[in-house]
């Protein structure tokens, strides 16, 4: 277990389970939404919260934290799932996913929601920030990190190439970005929307400390972020993370044109329940 | 935190949808399934030149219709609008006619500058056409296009279409296509709402037209406010007010003679609705006008605030910031 001050009594695949049972909860609030990406993303985002980062769920303003960016604003469902399961955010808020006058609105938007770094919905504009946030940080003689999260459509954007080349530019060693490979956006399969391979040459090649891991094997994510971490090149960080939309629950895994999914009412407990089956294993 | 930011929940909230694609439709209303996608395709089969393209948004733009139509014609740009726009420029300038799609937001803010140069400035024939205009969305401001109208308005060269509904967009492609330079439409895609067709109208690129007559009230409206406003004035109706409805589905450039002499009738407050930004969008453009040409009647505006507008259900949302028909009807006889 890493130093983080919220992680010592429960292991990282336990909190992997109630991030993804937390999505699923609030999927079936609303019976549709990004269900499979965060299903997909769980694993990651239970080491980045419970692992790696720096954070005070009591205190989401802390200077001193690790900050991290949703850039694709659409897995805000994912990342309440986390905070909720941190504590930023309390357990019986997850019943207004999606409603009018929640603070858990479809989309991530920072004025709404504690613990959330960014606005999205619109893509490819973490990475510009976490640059920002990463010279600042350094500017300042912080010890913090900037996390960013994005995904694979992103990579159609130009600006976030620019990013790409501007991080490695500056030598932000303190910015560590994971790109979510699960392979589908709005139109199709990214790979087939916009082909990005090869991608870890691209990114070595534009100066970045790339890893590529099976973003669904809790080890490998695991020690792709100490590995980021503890790099001693001054080069901003990416883990390539391929992962499987609806992670966890089979029947969803299986399903075809799934970036937007609804679900039938009967459907979500079935979710849950292969959601428990799985956390013995 | 901005003042968007709600309170945590004390009551139980009521749980409506904040989804980003939903139907404008009202419950029972007459649509049509993707009239602006099955247009495209007719009008396609007749011109060869035309060419569709994306950046990622085909689904949601109805024009993955016209890419299974015409595969060979469609280009799939991936969710990249400055690329979509510079190549759409491209296109062009080779002699091809492009129906490039995306939402209202990413052309308007995201790519203005490659459509503004690459485009507009060449006076390219691109036909731009955008989901999800004003506040037809109740994701939250990335989805939210309250200011494309001011944006596009101020772009030389560019023609601005708000259509109210499935039969106007179905006129309006081929008449988009016979213009020669660039033209901005806001899109409404899905199930869309029919219901100018039982007003014997017919969509003229310039024109204003008037839907129905009143002697009490001009409501001056362009889009989906339109259709509220038809609504609006049979509930005034009731209440013995006569509205009249003049519709302007081509915000620029601006059918001014029509627009002066409706508005130049003597006895008629003039209320101009928009589903946009109070700032620069159709009542701006009619206010100056109107102002310019010395036709002052009394003058009220209905449009959306200049704020981020919040998520949320539609419904809740047009309630909110005033342009529902039940919202609307009731300023317009405080008004009066």
């Amino acid at each position: 277990m890493g130093h983080n001050p919220i992680g010592h009594n429960v292991d990282l695949a336990e909190r992997a389970y109630r991030i993804r049972r937390n999505a699923v909860r609030m999927g079936e609030v609303q019976g549709q939404g990004y269900i499979a990406q965060a299903l997909d993303i769980a694993d990651v985002l239970a080491v980045a919260y419970f692992h790696a980062m720096r954070v005070r769920p009591d205190d989401p303003h802390w200077e001193e934290r690790d900050r991290f960016l949703l850039s694709n604003g659409h897995y805000a469902i994912a990342l309440y799932a986390a905070l909720i399961e941190a504590g930023f955010i309390p357990d019986e808020e997850l019943e207004t996913y999606g409603s009018d006058d929640s603070r858990l609105p479809m989309s991530g938007m920072a004025s709404y929601t504690p613990g959330m770094e960014m606005s999205g919905g619109s893509l490819g504009l973490g990475l510009s920030i976490a640059v920002g946030i990463g010279l600042g940080l350094k500017r300042k003689g912080s010890a913090s990190r900037v996390y960013t999260l994005f995904s694979d459509g992103e990579l159609d954007e130009g600006s976030v190439w620019e990013a790409i080349m501007s991080a490695a530019h500056w030598k932000l060693d303190n910015l560590i970005a994971v790109v979510d490979v699960n392979n589908q956006q709005a139109d199709g399969p990214s790979t087939q929307v916009m082909a990005f391979e090869p991608l870890v040459d691209k990114l070595q090649a534009f100066g970045w400390f790339v890893q590529r891991i099976d973003g669904n094997d809790l080890d490998a994510v695991i020690a792709a972020f100490d590995a980021a971490r503890d790099h001693p090149e001054q080069k901003p960080r990416m883990i390539v993370a391929d992962t499987k939309m609806g992670c966890g629950v089979p029947f969803l895994e299986a399903r075809e044109k799934n970036h937007f999914i609804r679900v039938d009412p009967e459907e979500w407990q079935l979710a849950l329940e292969a959601l428990d089956a799985g956390r013995t294993r | 935190m901005s003042s968007n930011a709600p309170a945590a929940p004390a009551a139980k909230p009521k749980l409506k949808t904040s989804a980003m694609i939903a139907s404008i439709a009202g419950e029972g209303q007459r649509t049509v399934s993707a009239p602006f996608g099955h247009a495209l395709v007719e009008l396609a089969g007749q011109r060869p030149e035309i060419v569709g393209m994306t950046a990622d948004l085909g689904k949601y733009t109805d024009l993955h219709i016209f890419a299974k139509a015409f595969p060979d014609r469609f280009y799939q740009m991936g969710m990249a609008e400055q690329l979509l726009f510079g190549a759409a420029a491209g296109l062009a300038h080779e002699g091809f006619m492009p129906f490039a799609t995306t939402y209202a937001v990413f052309a308007s803010r995201r790519a203005y500058d490659f459509i503004h140069q690459t485009i507009a400035e060449e006076d390219l024939n691109v036909k731009i056409a955008c989901a999800l205009p004003g506040l037809t969305s109740g994701y939250g401001p990335s989805h939210q296009a309250t200011e494309d109208l001011a944006l596009f308005r101020a772009m030389p060269n560019m023609t601005v279409i708000d259509p109210c509904d499935a039969h106007e967009i179905g006129q309006a492609v081929p008449v988009m296509a016979a213009h020669k330079g660039p033209v901005y439409l806001r899109l409404l895609r899905g199930n869309v709402p029919l219901v100018l067709d039982e007003y014997g109208y017919r969509f003229e690129l310039g024109k204003a037209k008037t839907i129905r007559d009143g002697r009490d009230v001009l409501i001056v409206s362009s889009g989906i406010m339109t259709m509220r406003a038809l609504e609006v004035a049979a509930a005034l109706a009731a209440d013995k007010v006569d509205a009249a409805v003049l519709h302007v589905p081509t915000i620029k450039p601006l059918d001014a003679e029509t627009i002066l002499r409706e508005a130049g009738r003597t006895g008629r407050m003039v209320v101009v609705a928009e589903n946009h930004s109070v700032i620069g969008g159709l009542g701006e453009a009619v206010a100056g006008l109107l102002l310019r040409s010395g036709v002052t009647p009394v003058f009220r505006h209905i449009g959306l605030p200049d704020q981020f507008l919040a998520a949320g259900a539609l419904p809740t949302l047009h309630d909110r910031y005033g342009i529902s028909t039940a919202v609307m009807t009731d300023r317009i006889k405080g008004w009066l």
